[in-house]
């Protein structure tokens, strides 16, 4: 046994797999000591949620820091910096087509020639320029009348922002008085608060998801959800895997026949299409996660049953087993001293892959919305499926979906390496 | 010949049988689900409708098909008779179609999908797998982990991935759908076009899934077949190694052909979860419609086609697995 174990960790596949597993385990169990929130918090309350990854600071915490004068002033122009994340690509476009039909001669008189030349070879990739030359020549006034209301109103909007936005003059702060609005402070376009200064301040590691949860930790709790159904399928398909095998490959005969007729029938018969019919009539509210595991389990069954009965056919009527016969062993002895030690490493290995499917499983089923239905905790399916459901993926909103793919993958990837390795130990022809 | 016969006739036989069993299950599991069934799914069907008359029908309708005065027995008769005149329905969701009208024109999608993407995958994936056993070395150790990874991706997952990959970030690809939103389905080259150019991204997430996966099985078949001891023996007479390679190939095949069939039903169930990312017209899109929509009958529809076409695709299988593999034939000439 010691020997084994010792073969097995000096596998390398194995040894990668079992240290990617533990280390999505760990972290998955040692998270929430130092998550901020919990699990299925709506944290955000934003709009349709999906607040991108960050550290979020809070504004009424830094304004405080400003009053205080705790804040700092740096010796740089921040206009450029808001002009890049103020003004969106169209915005620019519009200044840019703006510049180049009207800043000419022909609807601005006295252009100097030099200018025009110039505005003629501006494009959206000098921003500092455009703005320059917008500020100099903008002129809502030589707009042809034929040009619409609308459309002349947003150039004259884009002005505004870049008014303001090029102004370099402070932020007025103001509260409620007797006679109206009162001046509180000044806030310099250049004052900077450290964040570690702010009292309220969140790194959301991945951003939220539509429900505005904190993704990583919800990510988190996800992952041990799905590889508890994933443990508790996989014990269930290969307890019964393992006894129907046994049964029909050591004892034969009709009850063999039954048993392949059966194993035959289910591997035929898609277990996924099983799974759908089952869960659909269970019915919305008994679908829990236990349920959807207990499911999973019992139409997983059948590799595990038909690799065991070949294995127990190749072993019946070895010496050692029909030496047990004649000593009139009982059966179920003959099984579990004779037989299952060496089928015990096929076992186990059918175990691993059988929790990665049962994992994938939950998550194709709840993807159909067929998932479990509670409330109380969020699996890996579920989350791809509420992430799907807002359309994250068409509004490239990566952070809803990606992690949440990669985790499946990495836990089927690293159990599927711990099987190959152990594969590789139980197997040696197959050994690189 | 006589043995052929045997063989296939054998095999059809048990498809036969299996997919009456299929066809049992698909009406029994519906059956089982608690309280009254008719109430509830006419409940449900008809929660958003407001069409009196429609609603009316579609009661009258299911007491007419379930036959609730009727024993099981007669119920499965009844069943199967409305299935063999080609009756699977109507769909609650999309009201007036009928759900084979529906699943027509679906699976026509799912297969002009599937079935080309699957065979050149496997084929693919082969190629590679047994190119990687034969070079070993660089090759090997790069691409190996790199697929071992990729067939460890969930279908949708990697349908997600290409989709938000290609469509949105790099807009290269339309980002779903089966054609062009602004056609109708006709036989013009526009549309043609337009259904290659929104065809591409599916068919490319089921490739690379397919090789992942082929390539890894056919490798460690191909080692173990380059150090059976007829390699050895077939170097020590002199025989180039481009040809022992066909007779690795060969050989290492076999088991994988075998395992496309084991695996035809998962694969193909997989996938079909993964056009609803796309919003694929296929069999995926209606099954979730039918989750959303709880739209019994197309569900019950759904499951169905599934299962056909996996036995199908086994059945085909299997029966050019005869012709490939001597020993088939050899055992049956024996019987």
């Amino acid at each position: 046994m010691k020997q084994t174990l010792k073969n097995v960790f000096s596998s390398p596949k194995f040894l990668i797999g079992f240290i990617l597993f533990m280390v999505l385990l760990i972290t998955s169990l040692a998270w929430p000591l130092f998550a901020d929130f919990g699990p299925l918090q709506n944290v955000v309350q934003k709009n349709g949620g999906f607040a991108a990854p960050g550290t979020y600071v809070n504004v009424a915490d830094a304004v405080e820091l400003v009053k205080d004068n705790s804040s700092v002033k740096f010796d740089v122009d921040t206009s450029a910096n808001r002009l890049a994340h103020r003004l969106d690509a169209d915005s620019r476009q519009m200044m840019v087509d703006w510049l180049h039909t009207y800043a000419t001669a022909e609807y601005i008189p006295d252009i100097n020639a030099d200018d025009a030349a110039k505005i003629q070879e501006l494009t959206i990739d000098d921003m500092y320029a455009v703005c320059a030359d917008w500020e100099k020549y903008y002129d809502f006034s030589v707009m042809p009348k034929t040009i619409k209301k609308a459309e002349r109103n947003k150039y004259n909007q884009i002005d505004k922002k870049v008014q303001t936005m090029l102004s370099n003059e402070a932020l007025i702060l103001a509260s409620k008085g007797e006679n109206g609005l009162q001046e509180d402070c000044k806030v310099p376009m250049n004052a900077f608060v450290n964040t570690k200064d702010v009292a309220s301040r969140y790194t959301l590691i991945l951003g939220s998801d539509n429900f505005g949860r904190d993704v990583f930790t919800e990510l988190t709790s996800s992952i041990l959800v799905s590889m508890r159904i994933g443990l508790i399928a996989g014990c269930i398909a290969t307890l019964i895997g393992m006894t129907l095998g046994l049964l029909a490959g050591f004892i034969g005969g009709v009850l063999d026949n039954i048993i392949t007729f059966f194993t035959n029938l289910f591997t035929v018969i898609p277990s996924f299409v099983l799974l759908i019919l089952i869960a659909n009539a269970v019915g919305g509210s008994h679908r829990g996660v236990t349920l959807i595991a207990l499911l999973i389990g019992f139409t997983g069954w059948t590799w595990t049953a038909r690799s065991v009965r070949s294995q127990v056919l190749s072993l019946r009527n070895r010496d050692h087993v029909n030496m047990s016969k004649i000593s009139g062993h009982s059966t179920v002895k003959i099984i579990i001293q004779d037989i299952l030690p060496f089928v015990a490493s096929y076992v186990v290995m059918a175990f691993i892959l059988q929790i990665s499917s049962g994992i994938l499983a939950e998550a194709q089923l709840s993807m159909l919305g067929l998932g479990p239905a509670t409330t109380e905790v969020s699996t890996l399916g579920l989350m791809m499926h509420w992430a799907l459901s807002f359309n994250a993926h068409t509004q490239g909103m990566w952070w809803a979906f990606l992690p949440v793919i990669f985790s499946i993958a990495l836990i089927t990837f690293s159990l599927n390496l711990m099987n190959t390795g152990l594969d590789q130990v139980f197997n040696p022809q197959l050994r690189d | 010949m006589k043995g052929y016969i045997k063989y296939y006739g054998g095999r059809i036989a048990w498809y036969v049988v299996t997919f009456f069993c299929a066809l049992i299950l698909n009406f029994i599991l519906p059956r089982l689900m608690p309280g009254n069934p008719i109430a509830t799914i006419v409940s449900n069907a008809t929660a958003g409708m407001t069409d009196a008359s429609a609603i009316k029908q579609i009661q009258e309708q299911y007491i007419q098909r379930f036959g609730l005065d009727k024993s099981y027995f007669q119920q499965f008769w009844l069943y199967v008779g409305n299935l063999l005149k080609g009756d699977m329905g109507t769909s609650f969701s999309q009201y007036p179609r009928t759900v084979s009208n529906i699943i027509g024109s679906s699976v026509l999608w799912t297969l002009g999908l599937q079935l080309p993407a699957i065979i050149v995958g496997w084929c693919l994936g082969n190629f590679l797998g047994c190119i990687a056993a034969y070079i070993r070395k660089g090759f090997d150790k790069v691409v190996m982990p790199v697929f071992m990874f990729i067939s460890n991706m969930p279908a949708f997952g990697m349908a997600t991935i290409l989709l938000w990959l290609f469509a949105i970030q790099l807009k290269i690809a339309p980002s779903g759908g089966g054609y062009g939103f602004d056609m109708v389905p006709n036989m013009s080259w526009a549309f043609i076009q337009s259904v290659l150019s929104h065809w591409i991204l599916p068919f490319c997430s089921v490739v690379l899934i397919t090789i992942g996966g082929q390539a890894i099985g056919m490798r460690s078949m191909s080692i173990y077949e380059l150090n059976a001891d007829y390699v050895k023996y077939s170097r020590f007479l002199g025989i180039k190694d481009s040809k022992i390679i066909t007779y690795v190939f060969r050989n290492a095949m076999l088991p994988q052909v075998t395992g496309l069939a084991m695996s035809f039903g998962t694969m193909l169930s997989g996938n079909i979860i993964a056009e609803q990312v796309f919003s694929y017209p296929g069999v995926g899109s209606a099954l979730l419609s039918s989750v959303t929509g709880r739209d019994y009958p197309l569900l019950s529809g759904c499951t169905l086609i599934i299962t056909v076409m996996v036995l199908i695709a086994n059945l085909v299988i299997e029966i050019l697995y005869g012709f490939i593999d001597p020993r088939v034939k050899a055992n049956q000439m024996e019987s």
